[in-house]
């Protein structure tokens, strides 16, 4: 098969993303189902950042996500009814607790790094889950809606209107895959890409690669926070589970499952995984059988993800 | 308040003890073949729950007895068919397909024995407290604290006294070499995963007569798991034990002065020992970085 070049894949994607709220009614979906894919696939590609392009494996980033969503649903909720406000308190505490929490955790690799990420990802679980009086417990953080778009000469009604929220979160996408995406061509990212390829001579030649790594986790710490806020701000409400270990998990499966070594991979995997959630989850209780088993299959078959499989075949 | 105190040490020693054993089963399989087992938590539940359907046949004895031999052989059986296939391979599969298998167990779990919990029979010759003063010292609970402690002798007596355990224990150190010595590395893997998935099954035996029986009783007892391995160290073993019985302890002693952090203190205290070196109580330094 003749080889599809890179610029007209990425061409393709934006067509795709850009037109998905016209068309997703026409294959069975719904405008909120688009918004979510976005979301997810943010936090994928946010995750894969770390994973596929850093090579560390963070199995904790739920962590991140949930204290985006948090910060965002409790901003709106008792200090002041704005969305950005709500999105930046969101993205810092994130960004802030994976400073902390990756300072701590630089130096192990492999496994270890992966078991101490999810590890630490449960402190905030329980911190939501316990601290009944701020976080509603169990019950999370309802009440509360987000704000139209201020922008000084006109509002933009994200609240009403789901097309014009779609391209809000649109726009949040563009700008996080942007940065990420001129970040890896940087000498930092390409710096990145040699501590993945071989960590020891990136060493020998002189590269701080503790300081790389903790670098990296906390860029991806957080988008990943940003995609959070999102997630809160597309239901209006947030509970523990967005921050707990099995979110996590779910971030991991979908880069794996749409190839964590390409850019767009996670994307793809995420919107595979969103759809095949939604429709499953209304056809069967026993959902958590069939993800599991999901999981199972894509470890023992596409362990290299859809992405890897075109590639291989040379279409991509 | 004394009384108090010492009711939550004592209980947090045994929720300890259970965190000791699953964590040991875990490290074991973890030194050995670089899998974190996710699926620990459910493979704790199904021991429990075959014990209590071996119950109403066999007694409480036989259902202690017979349960963790059972949940070891599903282990093994599970081990061969799927977990083999992620050896040496990047620890991101083996994470995302044990993580898969405790979804499968929890789901599957649910199906057969329902969401709800069930009462575990504990004898009653075990049941009565053994004080008015210090009701909380039942003889299942002290029995709960010997055997724990019994099997945690006997499987250091198996590791370091038995040519299985030296090939474990050789295996971990180094694995090439010892399969270029002969030893049947596929063997050896499947019999430490069986020994492994052994106390998880135990503990949840036990477990389910102290904390109840339901398809979650597993997840429950997983995080603190890895935890304690943390704390005392990658690595070694006896760090393992000494981490489930002080992160126990340290949530035990909370829950009197500030119960809504029983949890977060476990993690607190992994923070701390991650902060300052050598890293781990017990630990190789040389298993970090």
């Amino acid at each position: 098969m003749r080889r599809v070049p890179a610029v007209a894949w990425t061409g393709l994607i934006w067509l795709l993303l850009l037109t998905m709220p016209y068309w997703m009614n026409a294959v069975g979906g719904y405008t909120e189902l688009a918004s979510r894919v976005l979301v997810l696939g943010l936090a994928a590609m946010s995750l894969n950042f770390l994973l596929g392009f850093t090579g560390v494996l963070s199995f904790g980033h739920a962590a991140y996500f949930g204290l985006g969503a948090y910060g965002a649903a409790m901003t709106i909720k008792y200090i002041y009814p704005s969305t950005p406000l709500g999105m930046l308190v969101g993205v810092a505490t994130g960004t802030l607790a994976a400073m902390v929490i990756g300072a701590l955790i630089v130096r192990l690799r492999g496994v270890y790094f992966a078991m101490v990420t999810i590890a630490f990802g449960q402190v905030f679980y329980f911190i939501a889950f316990r601290w009944n009086s701020l976080t509603g417990g169990d019950d999370g953080v309802s009440g509360w809606k987000r704000q139209a778009l201020d922008l000084g000469f006109t509002q933009i009604n994200i609240l009403g209107n789901d097309k014009a929220f779609y391209y809000f979160v649109l726009l949040c996408f563009a700008v996080a895959v942007t940065l990420m995406w001129l970040l890896l061509r940087s000498p930092f990212g390409r710096t990145l890409l040699a501590i993945r390829e071989n960590e020891r001579r990136a060493r020998f030649l002189g590269i701080p690669v503790e300081r790389h790594i903790w670098l990296s986790f906390v860029i991806s710490c957080c988008f990943v926070s940003l995609a959070g806020t999102l997630y809160a701000l597309l239901s209006n409400f947030t509970d523990p589970r967005a921050l707990r270990w099995d979110q996590s998990g779910t971030f991991v499966i979908m880069a794996v499952l749409g190839g964590m070594r390409s850019f767009w991979g996670p994307l793809i995997g995420a919107a595979i995984f969103v759809v095949l959630q939604d429709y499953v989850s209304s056809h069967t209780e026993n959902w958590m059988s069939f993800v599991g088993l999901f999981f199972v299959i894509v470890v023992l078959f596409f362990p290299r993800g859809v992405l890897g499989i075109l590639r291989r075949k040379g279409v991509a | 308040m004394t009384q108090l105190l010492l009711f939550n040490i004592f209980n947090g020693l045994i929720v300890g003890a259970f965190y000791a054993l699953m964590a040991l089963g875990l490290s074991l399989i973890l030194n050995l073949s670089g899998v974190i087992n996710f699926a620990h938590g459910g493979f704790l539940a199904l021991g429990a729950y075959i014990a209590y359907t071996l119950i109403p046949y066999v007694g409480f004895w036989g259902g202690l007895a017979i349960a963790p031999f059972a949940t070891a052989a599903v282990g093994i059986v599970i081990e061969r068919v799927l977990i083999r296939r992620v050896y040496g391979r990047d620890p991101l599969y083996s994470l995302l397909l044990t993580f898969g298998l405790a979804y499968i167990f929890e789901d599957v779990l649910r199906a057969i024995w329902g969401a709800q919990s069930v009462p575990y029979p504990i004898p009653p010759e075990l049941a009565t407290p053994l004080s008015s003063e210090f009701f909380f010292l039942t003889g299942y609970r002290l029995f709960m604290v010997g055997l724990a402690t019994a099997v945690v002798i006997g499987l250091f007596l198996i590791l370091n006294r038995t040519r299985l355990g030296m090939r474990i224990r050789a295996g971990t150190a180094d694995l090439e070499t010892v399969s270029v010595l002969g030893v049947n590395v596929r063997m050896l893997r499947t019999l430490n995963f069986g020994l492994g998935i052994y106390l998880a099954g135990l503990a949840g035996v036990l477990a389910a007569g102290m904390l109840g029986l339901q398809p979650t009783i597993g997840t429950s007892l997983i995080m603190p798991s890895f935890v304690a391995i943390i704390v005392g160290g990658l690595g070694s073993l006896p760090g393992t034990l000494l981490g489930g019985l002080l992160i126990g302890l340290a949530s035990g002693i909370t829950t009197v002065f500030f119960p809504s952090a029983t949890e977060a203190v476990i993690y607190v205290m992994m923070g701390l020992v991650l902060l300052i070196p050598p890293r781990g109580l017990l630990g190789e330094e040389g298993r970090i970085q």
